[in-house]
Formats: C-alpha cells, sequence, structure tokens
C-alpha cells in the first residue's frame, strides 16, 4: 500500500525529502512544527544526510537555507507566521539575491489564533517580497507542491513560499507518494553582482525581479493550483487555498452549481481571474486569512459586484469553516443544538507538578510586597501565569519583549522592573535585550525560567539552557553576584522568595534563573527509554 | 457512505489514539479520510476536539459542518456537550462519565447527565471502571472505541485489527489489553 496518513505540516516533510531536500532550517512555532520533527524522525532523511537540527531563530534559519542554496543544494526552512516578522529582513533581501539551489520557505499562519498573538498573512509578504506563492488546498497537494515549488524557485531563481494554515497543517489524510528525487551536487558559483546587495548591484538585481513579474503571472497560468471548476449562474467564487475545501464542501451539500476559481499559485493568473469576472454578475471572494485579494479586486473605490469579507458576507476575521461560505452562497444557516448554559470554558493550564508553578508562586508573593507589580513577560508556556489561578505576568507581546520593555519601563522609572523569559525564547532573542540591559547598567531583573527545553511547542532542543545559559549571561556582562540559580521547588519557597527580594533591591541588572526540568519533556523521556528498553 | 464524527476529551487524555485506530482501519479499507487535529497551547489541560471524516468518496473540508456529525465520542462528559452544536439530527453521543475536573466552576454531575439525557438514547460509559478491568486504567479510549465502534460505519474486526497494529510495537499484553477493553465497550454498547 503506498497511501499514507499524513498531517499536512507531514505532507510538505516527505514532499520536500522526495524532491531531494538536502537540509531544513527551522525554528519551532505552532502549526509549523511538525514539518522539521518529521523529518527530523525520518529514516530516509537521515540515510540521505539531510541536516534537520533547531536554529536558534527564525532569522538564523532562513539565512542558513539561503546559505546551502548559494551552495547549490535545495533548503527548506519552516516557521509560523509571526516567525517570518523575525526573518523578515533575510527573507525580503534573499528576493533581491535571488537564490541558487531551490529555497522554500513553508509558513504557517493561524487564523482565528488557536496558538498565536495576530492572524497575520503571509501572502502578504509574498505580494511584498515578489516572489511565488503557492497555496495548496490538500495534504496530497501539499505534497505535490513541494517538487514543483522547488522546481520553480530553481527555474525562476528566487525563493517559493509555500503557505498553509492551522487546519490544514493539523489535519491528516491519504497521500500518495512520487519517486525520491537525488539531491543537488554541491555547486557554488561566485556571483557577486547577485549576492552583494551595494545599492549598485541591489538596483540592477531589483529591476530582474520587477521584470520577472509577467513571466511569475504566466507560470501561474498554467499551474495546476489554479483550476477552474464548471458552473453556472449569476454568482461565481474565486475560492483560495483551502477556502476552495469549503466552497466545494457547501456546493455538494446545499445542491449549488456556481462557477468557481480555484487559486493555489501566486502572483494572481489573469486571464483565469478575467474569464471569471466577466462571466459573473456577482463574484464571492473566499480566502482564508486576510482579505489580501478581496482588497485588491475592489480597488480604492470599490465594486458593487464583489462579495467577502470586507462587506460582512463573510466575517472579517478568524477561520472559514463550511457553514460560513454556504451562507455566503445562500443556503439557510443549520439548525443546530445550542451549547448548553452549564458548559463553561476550560483554558489550558500549566502542568500539575510544574516548575513554572512554583517560580511563579515566589514571584507573586514577593511581587505583593510592592507598590507597583507589573511583570513583562514573553511566549511560552509560562505565558499562561497570565491566567488565574496565578495572574502573574502582565504582557505576552512578542519573543524577547519582555527584557527590553522591562528596560523601557524601568527608563521611565517603574520600580521593579521585572522580566519573565523561558530558556528558548531567551535564545531566540533575549541575549541582545540582555545586552543593552547591560551597556544602560539597566535596573531590571530577569526571571529565565530554564526547564531544558522549548516545551510550549512539544518538548523541541534549546539552544540556551543549562551552563550555556549561564555562560551566556556572563559573557554579556552581567556581575556575577547577580546571576542567581534557583531550584522551583515548594521546599524552596523561602529561598527563592529571598533571592528575588534581595536582585529587585538591586538598582542593575540581575539574572535569576529557575532551573528545574520541565516535568512533560521527562515523562516523555521516561516513556522512550521504557519503550526502548534500557 | 460518509460519517462525521467528533472526538472529545481534555488535552493529555490521548483521544488521538482512539483517532489513530479509526484512521488505520479506514485507510488499509480504501476509504478517503480527512482529520483535523488540536495541536498547540490547548494541549496542556483545554478542551481538545477532533474532526474525523470518512467517506467512500472525495471529501473536501477537514472540518465537519454544523449539524453533521453522525457521532459525538467523548472521554470526558462535559466535553460531550461542548461540541452538539455539530450534532445531526438523529446523531449519537457516546461518552465516558468519568470527569476531569481542572476548573472551578465545573458543573454539577447531574446537570450534565440531564443534558446527555436530552439527545437521542445516549451511550454513557464508567469507562474507568472497564479498563481497570480490562488490565490497565489506561485502556480507558478503547472502552470508548468499542462503546461507538457500531456508529462508526467501519466493521469491528477492522477497528481490531487497528488496535492490534498501533499497539503491536509495544508488545502483545498491551495488545490484549486493549482488545479486550475494546470488546467490553462493545458489548455494553449492542445491550
Ligand atoms: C517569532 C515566534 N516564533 C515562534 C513562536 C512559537 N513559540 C511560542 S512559545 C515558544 C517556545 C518557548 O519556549 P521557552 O521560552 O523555553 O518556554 P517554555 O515553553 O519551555 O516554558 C515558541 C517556539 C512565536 N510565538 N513567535
Ligand atoms: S509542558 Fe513542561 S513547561 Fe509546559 S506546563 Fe507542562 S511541565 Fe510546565
Amino acid at each position: 500500500m503506498n497511501r499514507q496518513l499524513l498531517l499536512g505540516a507531514e505532507a510538505v516533510a516527505q514532499g520536500a525529502i522526495d524532491a531531494g531536500l538536502s537540509g531544513v532550517y527551522a525554528y519551532p512555532g505552532t502549526p509549523s512544527t511538525e514539518i522539521t520533527e518529521y523529518i527530523q524522525r525520518s529514516k530516509e532523511a537521515r540515510e540521505h544526510g539531510v541536516r534537520s537540527s533547531w536554529s536558534s531563530n527564525e532569522k538564523t534559519a532562513y539565512e542558513a537555507a539561503l546559505g546551502m542554496s548559494y551552495a547549490g543544494k535545495r533548503s527548506l526552512v519552516c516557521m509560523k507566521h509571526v516567525g517570518l516578522n523575525v526573518a523578515a529582513d533575510a527573507f525580503i533581501n534573499s528576493a533581491i539575491t535571488g537564490v541558487n539551489g531551490g529555497l522554500v520557505l513553508a509558513v504557517a499562519d493561524d487564523p482565528s489564533m488557536h496558538s498565536s498573538q495576530n492572524e497575520q498573512d503571509s501572502r502578504f509578504y509574498g505580494r511584498f517580497a515578489m516572489v511565488p506563492v503557492l497555496e495548496p488546498s490538500s495534504q496530497q497537494e501539499l505534497y505535490d507542491s513541494m517538487f514543483h515549488a522547488f522546481e520553480l524557485s530553481e527555474s525562476v531563481r528566487l525563493p517559493v513560499i509555500v503557505r498553509m494554515t492551522t487546519r490544514l497543517s493539523h489535519s491528516r489524510a491519504g497521500v500518495t507518494r512520487a519517486e525520491m528525487r537525488e539531491q543537488n551536487p554541491l555547486h557554488a558559483e561566485y556571483a557577486p553582482d547577485r549576492f552583494v546587495l551595494m545599492p549598485h548591484n541591489a538596483r540592477v538585481q531589483y529591476q530582474n525581479l520587477l521584470d520577472l513579474q509577467p513571466i511569475l503571472e504566466e507560470l501561474s497560468e498554467s499551474s495546476f493550483l489554479n483550476q477552474p471548476v464548471e458552473g453556472r449562474g449569476p454568482v461565481g467564487v474565486i475560492a483560495f487555498g483551502i477556502g476552495y475545501n469549503y466552497v466545494m464542501e457547501a456546493r455538494n451539500a446545499h445542491g449549488i452549481d456556481c462557477r468557481v476559481l480555484k487559486i493555489g499559485q501566486y502572483p494572481l493568473p489573469r486571464p483565469q481571474v478575467n474569464e471569471l469576472f466577466d462571466a459573473c454578475d456577482t463574484v464571492l471572494v473566499v480566502e482564508e486569512g486576510y482579505p489580501v485579494y478581496e482588497e485588491l479586486f475592489r480597488g480604492y473605490f470599490g465594486s458593487s459586484k464583489i462579495r467577502g469579507r470586507m462587506d460582512g458576507t463573510l466575517p472579517r476575521a478568524g477561520e472559514l469553516t463550511t457553514d460560513l461560505v454556504a451562507v455566503a452562497l445562500g443556503a439557510k444557516p443549520a439548525e443546530t443544538t445550542a451549547v448548553p448554559g452549564i458548559v463553561v470554558n476550560r483554558p489550558p493550564e500549566l502542568c500539575k507538578g510544574c516548575g513554572h508553578r512554583d517560580m511563579f508562586e515566589a514571584l507573586n508573593i514577593v511581587m505583593k510586597e510592592n507598590r507597583e507589580s507589573h511583570v513583562f513577560s514573553d511566549i511560552g508556556c509560562y505565558t499562561l501565569a497570565a491566567l488565574p489561578p496565578y495572574s502573574a505576568i502582565h504582557t505576552c507581546v512578542d519573543m524577547g519583549a519582555s527584557i527590553t520593555m522591562a528596560i523601557g519601563a524601568a527608563d521611565a522609572g517603574l520600580r521593579p522592573a521585572v522580566a519573565v523569559i523561558g530558556d528558548s525564547t531567551f535564545g531566540h532573542s533575549g541575549m541582545t535585550g540582555l545586552l543593552d540591559a547591560v551597556k544602560d547598567h539597566a535596573p531590571v531583573t530577569i526571571i529565565i525560567g530554564d526547564n531544558e527545553t522549548t516545551a510550549m511547542t512539544g518538548g523541541q532542543h534549546s539552544a540556551a539552557t543549562g551552563s550555556t545559559l549561564i555562560e551566556i549571561c556572563r559573557g554579556l556582562g552581567v556581575e556575577e553576584s547577580h546571576i542567581r540559580l534557583i531550584v522551583p521547588l515548594k521546599k524552596h519557597l523561602e529561598e527563592n522568595i529571598a533571592v528575588l527580594r534581595e536582585e529587585f533591591a538591586y538598582e542593575g541588572v540581575s539574572v535569576v534563573i529557575a532551573q528545574r526540568e520541565c516535568v512533560e519533556s521527562a515523562a516523555k523521556k521516561n516513556r522512550r527509554a521504557a519503550a526502548t528498553g534500557q | 457512505m460518509q460519517k462525521n464524527i467528533i472526538l472529545a476529551g481534555v488535552g493529555g487524555q490521548g483521544i488521538l489514539s482512539i483517532a489513530a485506530v479509526i484512521d488505520w482501519a479506514a485507510l488499509t479499507g480504501g476509504l478517503e479520510i480527512r482529520q483535523a487535529e488540536v495541536h498547540g497551547m490547548s494541549q496542556r489541560g483545554g478542551a481538545v476536539q477532533s474532526h474525523l471524516r470518512i467517506a467512500d468518496h472525495e471529501l473536501f473540508a477537514d472540518l465537519i459542518a454544523l449539524g453533521t456529525a453522525d457521532l459525538i465520542l467523548s472521554v470526558e462528559p462535559l466535553e460531550a456537550l461542548r461540541y452538539l452544536p455539530f450534532l445531526a439530527p438523529g446523531g449519537k453521543v457516546v461518552t465516558s462519565l468519568e470527569p476531569f475536573i481542572n476548573m472551578p466552576n465545573y458543573p454539577a454531575m447531574e446537570q450534565i447527565l440531564s443534558e446527555l439525557g436530552k439527545t437521542d438514547h445516549p451511550v454513557l460509559v464508567h469507562s474507568a471502571e472497564l479498563a481497570r478491568e480490562a488490565g490497565s486504567a489506561r485502556a480507558s479510549n478503547m472502552v470508548m472505541l468499542g462503546a461507538a465502534a457500531q456508529f462508526t460505519g467501519i466493521d469491528p474486526e477492522r477497528l481490531e485489527a487497528g488496535i492490534k497494529a498501533l499497539f503491536g510495537p509495544k508488545g502483545e499484553a498491551i495488545v490484549d489489553i486493549n482488545i479486550k477493553a475494546f470488546r467490553m465497550g462493545q458489548r455494553l454498547s449492542n445491550h
């Protein structure tokens, strides 16, 4: 049997391996993490020497992938949507240099914000950088698109985005594999006129990129990802990515027979779009994410022909569903049983026995002794301490922002200025903030919850943990006497409180490292050890 | 043939092993599958669900439409109620009666039972007890799968083959416990 049941993320991974991948570079982030994890577990990837360990952040990942591409090989870089903000500098400029070996950026957006700070749409980045974007609608299409993406990348010498969203990434379906392709040989070219982005080169390269745009449009016209679906009637639908799935589902369920244009490759194929608009009085624009193309179609002065997220036919925010699309196409809303009133929310919480719990217990006690008790925090399991019973943190904005926001608040006069950050987040983008603090001798106390892992996303390797973490703090110039180690356990509560009190009182940079392994990853290790009989 | 199944529970309860067994049986039976899972933040003790769709024709959406689920299979009684808007007219609720209480305002069991009772002959299962009888409290997922087997549209023998395939790597003893748990659930629901 050659059909495998794969998550969308896994289909991307298997597709990349089969398309001759030489290396994947990534920092974890829901819903993209499973791509890299799959490659790390894959026996085939190991046998073919595909490099796959985690990077410190999305920017370092992207740059390393670009380096592999420079050397002629196919590289994949994976991240969640907000990760692309971090990698944006490298990404946008790589569209100017162009690539050598195929470079594919698999980016996973999270509409409805199941596990994210926002629901930004990565297709904007594709337009911004003027590179091709693929947006497959099924797991099989994702798999097939990886071959296509690498070929496209090598033929137009640009990075190619494969955009997916939570639903597709985290949903399984049967996938049929194709034959595996050989990896590219090492083939680095001297091309300083492309890769040295001094103004005189960059201007030429930018013009090349502009000149490529009509060619990219033509390539979209013949793409298997862009397909019309026959139909009749005055209403037509242009369905992007998995928006297509909901349209087809609604058509089948409600016997609707409208014309549909399925879009899965950008820039848009103009003739196909024109044909749909010419044939229909009204066009419903179905996009999973921001109304990126709807806004373009409407133009500044508007168009009475267009329906979509911007006129309330579909909701402006959040994921699409078959129900929303069916109603937008004129179907009656389904009659449903209501959720009984007794059904209360069940928010996520820190695991029982988690070291973060003991860290926040101590912190809350000390913070209560102060008139101002603001705690700047960051992104990780410890963010759950924003909820009761701890209600211990007051900010979570973007990775690394705890330290730098605490610096700014301290500059404004806030005392104590407290930051709480995890080890992986510190390695991702806390270190530069700490360097700023040291340089300014800022009166901030930075509490690093070192649980030896990247727990929130399922326990990936963390680059800045244990003795490495301590060395980094020393190396960045934090005074030895203000690098304090605590063990977040009930039995140490009193000592831990004392340490926090002392460091809050210090008018300079303190780092308090709370060291205790994540109990979830410890349990996983034990299970794995038991399974392998060690 | 088409079945829409909502699997419900609390993050960490392992509803995905139920999904994996059904998936295996459906895939080897040549059926189309779409199975949407919840990964990420909610897995830390939050409400989680999986939309599982199987059919003998092409499926498009990963998500089940409102009012079209043939089955809500829940490993926690309150969680079964959360997804009632998805239940089709005549759809079945099969749920474990073991509450997972990790919030202060968890409603009274009588209220939950009364709401469950408003659905069409729900199958209510003391899964922990049966699982222990089968040999391990951890097999309660397979008790629940057994109790729901007749509503999945898949031959129970194929589901058993799925259990063997899934638990096989963990050894024969584990397979036996899970098969036994599955059969106990099945027996309860057929009566
Ligand atoms: C730019 C960016 N990349 C990735 C993520 C996803 N993400 C959120 S928390 C987290 C891991 C945090 O690990 P750590 O700081 O060690 O805390 P822990 O969860 O282990 O307590 C990741 C990868 C994100 N939100 N933003
Ligand atoms: S996964 Fe680890 S770090 Fe996260 S809440 Fe659980 S024990 Fe704590």
